[in-house]
């Protein structure tokens, strides 16, 4: 299964580091990642392959939105379809 | 890979704009479970309800983890009680609402409903009996609702249940008074009721329906609400245009988690109710909507027009996202549950009546509306038979939830906290339609009932 990984908020140093530990740790393959700033926020986008992942999607998921908290980021993670059905017909 | 921006704008309907999966509900057929020895007929009714819906509130829950989507309600429907009732006619139904009560605690759903009757031609046995037990039912139990169907475009409307039905609201709104006569709040009284409607407190499972079924209602007022407000000088045409677009886009939600419940749940897919349900919450409001194409306050003339432009372009939008449409799919009016209804229910903006010509073009009817605690129980009737004569004619589905609240008088507040809101108490119009309502009989299925 793939997910898509969104983390949106003010850019700083590690983001991307931080995120991809999370990963690593959860062996979730990263895809694809995109980056953009819009006006003065930072959106990130990964899209990552979850079906190796070692733990369950909700313990992955609390892990990645405590990383938010922390550092006062908005952080989701989402199953791909969610996006391909509402966007692509 | 799929485009930044689609990807925001989902995540900013989820997180801003209060876009949600309201319920997926699974109907459940307790036709098998009629039996002569009430005792067990409530035993059999338990178990199967335990088997069949033991895993729906944490597939759901599994489901709103992994997508990301709330799913706010998981809820149950059941073959109308009275069918059942019907196999032991000499004994009080009562029981029977009890043991749907034991199981809804049990497999953790908020609310069951399906203790109800059809009698929009006339009463089957089983049925008056339901009916009279219905305010001690909606009384001692707690997560139990009702609905009873007293008219149909193909029948007429049963004006003997017209009548009976008014009694019933007021004594459900008196025995529970001392909680916000909030037994009302779990009856509906429908014309055209749908048989797969996945909201409560209306929802049955219709006999023409399988063994089990899932079906899924979804919402969103909050997002078409913001997609109009980026367009604050389109015209009409653009406004319906934007409503299609977006209602797609809430449908395929509603789409995607009704077949991943059905798959995880092994029971089949049955519609999607593509409905605009609001909350008390800010920003999840249909008078917002309303507002937002451009009236002062919802209530105000043009109301009837703007909804009707809504809830035409929400099932033309939602229709093409979702393989099986139904139950009652289209802008709900619910005033207690509605923030700007609230508002202009309170400043006076919205009466009684223009709710009344409102329900003629959304997709429900009077619903969540308090009313004075000392509405005799004709006028009660007398505007369940205009409700009904509304959908009656017009081919389409009106249901009626009405607050008698005992006590209080117009100008007062209900407080019924959560999903459910607060409600104003609304005037009623009190010259008498007695003489009317005491003559009984049925009103003649209308000239389009005639269409084989």
């Amino acid at each position: 299964m793939r997910a898509v990984i969104t983390v949106i908020g003010k850019d700083m140093v590690g983001i991307l580091a931080g995120v991809s530990n999370i990963c690593v740790k959860y062996n979730v393959n990263i895809m694809e990642v995109s980056q953009s700033i819009m006006q003065d926020l930072f959106a990130m986008i990964m899209l990552a392959d979850i079906s190796d992942s070692n733990a369950p999607f909700a313990q992955l998921s609390d892990e990645l939105k405590k990383y938010g908290k922390q550092n006062a980021l908005s952080v989701h993670i989402m199953h791909e379809d969610i996006f391909n059905s509402m966007h692509r017909i | 890979m799929l485009n930044t921006n689609d990807i925001l704008e989902t995540i900013h309907m989820i997180q801003d704009e209060n876009l949600d999966i309201r319920t997926i509900t699974m109907g459940i057929s307790l036709l098998d479970c009629a039996d002569s020895d009430i005792d067990r007929m409530c035993d059999k009714i338990y178990d199967k309800i335990c088997r069949y819906a033991g895993n729906l509130v944490k597939t759901g829950e599994d489901i709103e983890a992994e997508y990301g989507i709330p799913i706010i309600n998981k809820r149950i429907s059941v073959t109308p009680a009275a069918m059942v009732a019907a196999a032991c006619p000499d004994k009080n139904p009562v029981k029977i609402a009890h043991a749907l009560d034991r199981a809804a605690k049990q497999v953790g759903v908020n609310f069951l409903g399906g203790y109800s009757a059809l009698v929009h031609k006339g009463f089957g046995p089983g049925d008056y009996a339901l009916i009279e037990s219905i305010p001690q039912a909606l009384a001692e139990t707690e997560r139990v609702c009702s609905s009873v169907n007293i008219g149909s475009t193909k029948a007429g409307i049963n004006m003997d249940a017209v009548a009976k039905m008014g009694h019933i609201v007021r004594e459900c709104a008196e025995l529970t008074a001392d909680n916000n006569c909030f037994g009302a709040a779990k009856l509906v009284i429908f014309c055209n009721a749908p048989e797969d409607n996945p909201f409560m407190a209306g929802a049955f499972h219709g006999v023409g329906e399988p063994d089990c079924v899932v079906n899924v209602g979804v919402s969103g007022p909050g997002v078409v609400r913001a997609a109009l407000a980026k367009v604050p000088d389109a015209n009409i045409t653009e406004v319906a245009d934007i409503v299609k677009r977006t209602a797609f886009k809430i449908t395929r939600m509603g789409q995607l988690v009704a077949q991943e419940a059905s798959r995880r749940l092994c029971v089949p897919f049955g519609i999607v109710d593509l409905s605009l349900a609001p909350t008390p919450a800010v920003g999840d409001s249909v008078a917002h909507i309303l507002e937002e194409m451009g009236l002062e306050s919802c209530g105000a003339h043009g109301t009837t027009a703007c909804l009707a432009l809504l809830n035409d372009a929400v099932k033309k939008g939602g229709v093409m996202a979702s393989s099986h449409v139904g139950g009652l799919s289209g802008a709900f009016i619910p005033v207690s549950e509605d923030a700007g209804m609230i508002d202009a229910a309170r400043c006076g903006a919205l009466s009684l009546t223009k709710l009344e010509a409102m329900t003629a073009v959304c997709s429900v009817g009077l619903d969540m509306i308090a009313i004075p605690g000392d509405t005799p129980a004709e006028i009660i009737s007398a505007i369940l038979a205009d409700e009904a004569a509304i959908g009656m004619v017009n081919s389409k589905t009106t249901a009626i939830r009405l607050i008698p609240a005992i006590g209080k008088k117009p100008g007062e507040d209900m407080e019924f906290g959560g999903l459910f809101g607060s409600a104003p108490i609304m005037d009623v119009n009190t010259y008498s339609p007695a003489k009317f309502i005491s003559r009984g009989g049925r009103i003649p299925a209308p000239l389009q009932s005639l269409k084989n």
